[in-house]
């Protein structure tokens, strides 16, 4: 994409107006950090082939976080962006922080550092029309004649500044569009069989509700008359949906820093506790990503390997984090420095074989579309327990065989992709939007998968 | 703020809506956490928009704005008309709406101490410092305890006349103690997982008595490091409240929403295993089973005076005497199914889409007790506090952990018992509910997390709870 030049762009000057303002407002009797945003965000909803729930809305929210006497600190947040709110967010703030113990720890604010300036932006997004998002759902709709369908298309975007009293300046625009539907298959007295497909992209004309559509209807269609498969250990093949929901815990909960510090992440730095096809890494700064180019803080966002070749190798760490630990901040606060660090711009490295040969080498397994209402046991094991949905099949002798009735699984995600344990990865990697964020995975194939229940329970 | 309702109204209407409602709401809220003695996020939120809906034949828009002003407001109505048309594209049948009395209404929550205005912000921090310390003592290296406070007033104001204002004051608290093992870690957590919330003031919070606690539950998360895995078995399982409010949430009050029901929510949230042709004849449990929606109840996180489509508030029977009787519903749903509105349609913020909620959903108490229910097992287990949680997308197929387990032998309680799970398929488990805890163990039991829609929404919602005793369920699932 086209570099971006804040400068120039008359959002990011009202943004910094206002961040100025609240500067001013703190005077001398704080540091601080302040971050306004503003855009719109848009969602069209069907169900039963049909628009039921359609919203549109403006955003604009200022952040502060003050720290008096080096380590009193407190944050708020306002919608009201007038003069008198913001007043009220800066009293507010600075007499919170004054009446909070000393952090011992605080590592004081991020100071100026530059920020590529990136572009994950399609002014187009931010334009969207209800019309426009109508259309991709009409699109998606008309696919699946004889079936109901069922999703969203949404818009959302704008600009974000950050002003700090270090000196720090910096800005970002970012948009991301989405199509996410399903087509069912209703049998009469049967199991209704659904099938899933979803396009996530930074730009809108990347939306094509047919393509995504018409993946969905071949999905539900296979589905019908799914049979019902023995609990058990499975040679598994996870389509990027499902290992996108797969990596959420290890990223949420284990490469986080100060989990990784307080001794309940799984991570053993320099072990190689995957499988040495497993390379994965956050990056804000690829064209392929969606994020800011800073992050809570102001720390500029650069790649952080996490595993490469199967060798844990790297954790995501707020200033804090980074502080405890004795390394540089990567640029992963989410703004909480009681949550830790967070690899927001996930990547999983993809391979050189198609989602099609992966299934081709499987005897007997299951080819898996999603993973869903994952929770997990103990964050030190990362025993996660959840369900299939929206296609799950049958492979044997390499070829899918039949639709087989969602199964419950729990399983050690980090033992799954242990060594050996990955038997092949797909050359599919693609934007994947799942619970806790967007990731850009492959599709893999494993070579055990523990489902613990099926509909009988 | 009535007058900028008023002018959201008035500018869909205008733009061609045959229907409109505009909520106006400010929300203070504050959330704070402490780990290990030291304060480590305290955020101060102040919220202020406007949310409007409007319909046009058979489609809604719904459009919001942060800006509180009648302009923005009278805009804002027009755009939710514009966006009620692109639904038009992709329509449905004709729609109709739940009727609703005309109401002029003020209502207020009760509260003793106003969380933000009555207890001094150090006072918080330092309950949480000393809860924190408390815990470490006792020798649990990973301590934690936060608050939640909500102050939210809102002004509704619909085409048909109605104009009601409330004022809601929420909040509530949690701690927890981690101890860490070789290969995995042990938590325990009061007064439940997610803590206990309440449309109440402070005095919920005092009543809790964290600093008491603390040193419990820092021993039981080292002790369970030690203790013996849950077996893998099929058993009796009694279940103590703050996990039957988890099992409620999950394999009943989403169970019971019928926008699920209608298949509003397939792509995401998911559907039902409910049939409504089978309401009022089907059996959800067994003749213990009394269920009720009851919005109505005081100090209850999911009460309140009126939904967000100005409905009152209202409790309704959800399973009586073991079959299956009501919904959560609101003004489009009900009259889908030949219902009138429940009452049931909240949003969390101006700029969400209100949406069927649960208020309170809750087991109403039996005659029995926990102490009576272990009395009278010969061999089975006894399970509290939730650890994680997962189920179907037709709310039938559970599988949960729990924080702790004993073994229950010969009528008393025996080891405790670590990683503690059980699994089931939703109308078989509650059909083996063979023993009730009484009305001196009902607890309000509030739930501040509840996801639901998309853009997601958070809920909050009540589950009034007993001990209860179930037969023959699968155990220790690994």
């Amino acid at each position: 994409m086209a570099a971006w030049d804040h400068a120039d762009d008359a959002g990011a000057q009202r943004c910094f107006a206002v961040c100025d303002q609240v500067v001013a407002l703190v005077g001398d009797r704080a540091e601080a950090v302040v971050t306004r945003t503003t855009g719109r965000s848009a969602l069209t909803r069907f169900a039963n082939s049909r628009i039921h729930q359609n919203m549109d809305g403006e955003e604009d929210h200022v952040r502060l976080r003050v720290v008096v006497d080096g380590g009193r600190s407190a944050q708020a947040t306002t919608t009201r962006t007038d003069r008198t709110g913001l007043e009220r967010l800066v009293e507010g703030a600075i007499a919170a922080a004054r009446l909070r113990p000393v952090d011992p720890d605080f590592p004081g604010l991020a100071a100026p550092a530059p920020v590529v300036e990136l572009d994950h932006y399609d002014e187009a997004v931010v334009a969207a029309s209800p019309d426009a998002r109508a259309s991709v759902v009409a699109d998606f709709v008309a696919t699946g004649t004889g079936l109901e369908s069922a999703g969203y298309c949404s818009t959302e975007g704008g600009v974000h500044a950050l002003v700090s009293t270090t000196g720090h300046r910096c800005a970002s625009r970012t948009t991301m569009a989405q199509v996410d539907g399903i087509h069912r298959a209703v049998l009469d007295g049967g199991h209704p069989a659904d099938g899933y497909a979803q396009i996530t992209s930074s730009r809108l004309n990347d939306l094509d509700g047919r393509r995504a559509g018409e993946i969905a209807a071949q999905k539900a269609r296979a589905g019908t008359d799914p049979i019902s498969l023995e609990p058990g250990s499975y040679e598994v093949v996870l389509e990027a949906k499902a290992v996108a929901a797969l990596l959420l815990f290890p990223a949420w909960l284990g490469f986080n820093g100060k989990a990784h510090a307080e001794g309940t992440s799984f991570v053993h730095l320099g072990e190689a506790q995957f499988d040495e096809r497993i390379d994965l890494w956050d990056d804000a700064t690829d064209p392929r990503a969606l994020g800011r180019s800073y992050d809570a803080e102001g720390t500029p966002k650069r790649r952080i390997d996490l595993v490469r070749r199967g060798v844990t190798v790297g954790l995501a760490h707020d200033r804090r984090s980074a502080a405890l630990a004795g390394v540089e901040p990567t640029g992963s606060s989410i703004g909480s420095e009681a949550f830790g660090g967070y690899p927001s711009d996930l990547f999983l490295g993809g391979g050189d074989v198609s989602p099609e040969q992966l299934v081709a080498g499987v005897a007997r397994g299951l080819l898996v579309t999603d993973l869903w209402y994952n929770r997990i046991l103990d964050p030190k094991t990362q025993v996660v327990t959840g369900l299939t949905r929206n296609g799950l099949f049958l492979i044997e002798g390499g070829e899918v065989v039949a639709p087989v009735q969602n199964l419950r699984y729990t399983q050690s995600v980090v033992a799954a992709l242990g060594p050996g344990r990955v038997l092949g990865v797909g050359d599919d990697a693609q934007l994947v939007g799942n619970e806790g964020g967007i990731a850009h995975v492959p599709s893999l194939r494993l070579a055990a998968w523990s489902f613990t229940g099926n509909a009988q329970g | 703020m009535f007058d900028l309702a008023t002018a959201a109204v008035e500018g869909a209407l205008a733009a061609g809506a045959v229907y409109a409602d505009a909520r106006v709401m400010i929300v203070r809220y504050e959330s704070m956490s402490a780990k290990n003695r030291v304060v480590e996020d305290l955020t101060q939120t102040d919220t202020a928009g406007i949310g409007v809906r409007a319909l046009i034949g058979s489609s809604w828009g719904f459009q919001s704005t942060p800006e509180l002003s009648a302009a923005a407001a009278r805009r804002a109505g027009e755009q939710a008309a514009a966006v009620a048309r692109a639904s038009a594209r992709v329509a449905g049948p004709p729609l109709e709406l739940s009727p609703a009395p005309v109401v002029q209404a003020t209502w207020a929550s009760s509260w003793d101490e106003h969380p933000l205005d009555d207890v001094g912000l150090g006072e918080r921090a330092d309950l949480l410092v000393q809860v924190t310390g408390a815990i470490a003592d006792a020798g649990a290296p990973l301590a934690q305890a936060s608050h939640q406070i909500w102050d939210t007033q809102k002004w509704f104001a619909s085409s048909e006349g109605s104009r009601i204002d409330q004022h809601l004051v929420e909040c509530g608290a949690v701690i927890d103690a981690t101890a860490i093992g070789d290969g995995e870690t042990q938590r325990r957590s009061y007064p439940g997982v997610r803590g206990q919330f309440g449309t109440r003031g402070w005095e919920l919070v005092r009543e809790l008595d964290l600093i008491g606690n603390a040193p419990r539950i820092a021993e039981e998360a080292q002790a369970l490091l030690r203790a013996p895995q849950c077996p893998e078995t099929t058993t009796t399982l009694i279940l103590g409240s703050e996990q039957m409010a988890l099992q409620l949430h999950e394999s009943v009050g989403h169970a019971i929403e019928l926008d699920r029901i209608l298949g509003w929510e397939a792509a995401f949230a998911g559907t039902s295993w409910l049939d409504p042709r089978q309401l009022g004849t089907l059996r959800y449990g067994s003749d213990l089973m009394n269920v009720t929606a009851d919005a109505t109840l005081p100090g209850a996180l999911g009460s309140f005076g009126y939904d967000d489509e100005g409905v009152a508030a209202q409790a309704v029977d959800i399973v009586k005497d073991g079959t299956w009787v009501g919904v959560l519903s609101g003004r489009d749903s009900a009259p889908l199914v030949r219902l009138r509105s429940g009452g049931m349609v909240r949003a969390d913020g101006a700029a969400r889409l209100p949406m069927v909620r649960m208020t309170n959903v809750g087991l109403l108490p039996g005659e029995s007790s926990l102490e009576e229910m272990i009395a009278a097992t010969d061999d089975g287990i006894y399970m509290d506090t939730n650890r994680s949680w997962s189920i179907d997308d037709k709310r039938l197929n559970f599988q949960f952990g729990c924080e702790i387990a004993w073994e229950v032998k010969d009528g008393r309680l025996g080891r405790m018992l670590r990683n503690p799970t059980y699994t089931g398929i939703g109308p078989r488990f509650w059909a083996s509910m063979d023993m009730v805890g009484g009305a001196d163990e009902w607890v309000f039991w509030g739930t501040a997390n509840c996801g639901k829609g998309q853009p997601m929404q958070v809920g909050h919602t009540g589950h009034p709870s007993v001990p209860a005793r179930f037969s023959g369920v699968r155990v220790g699932v690994r």
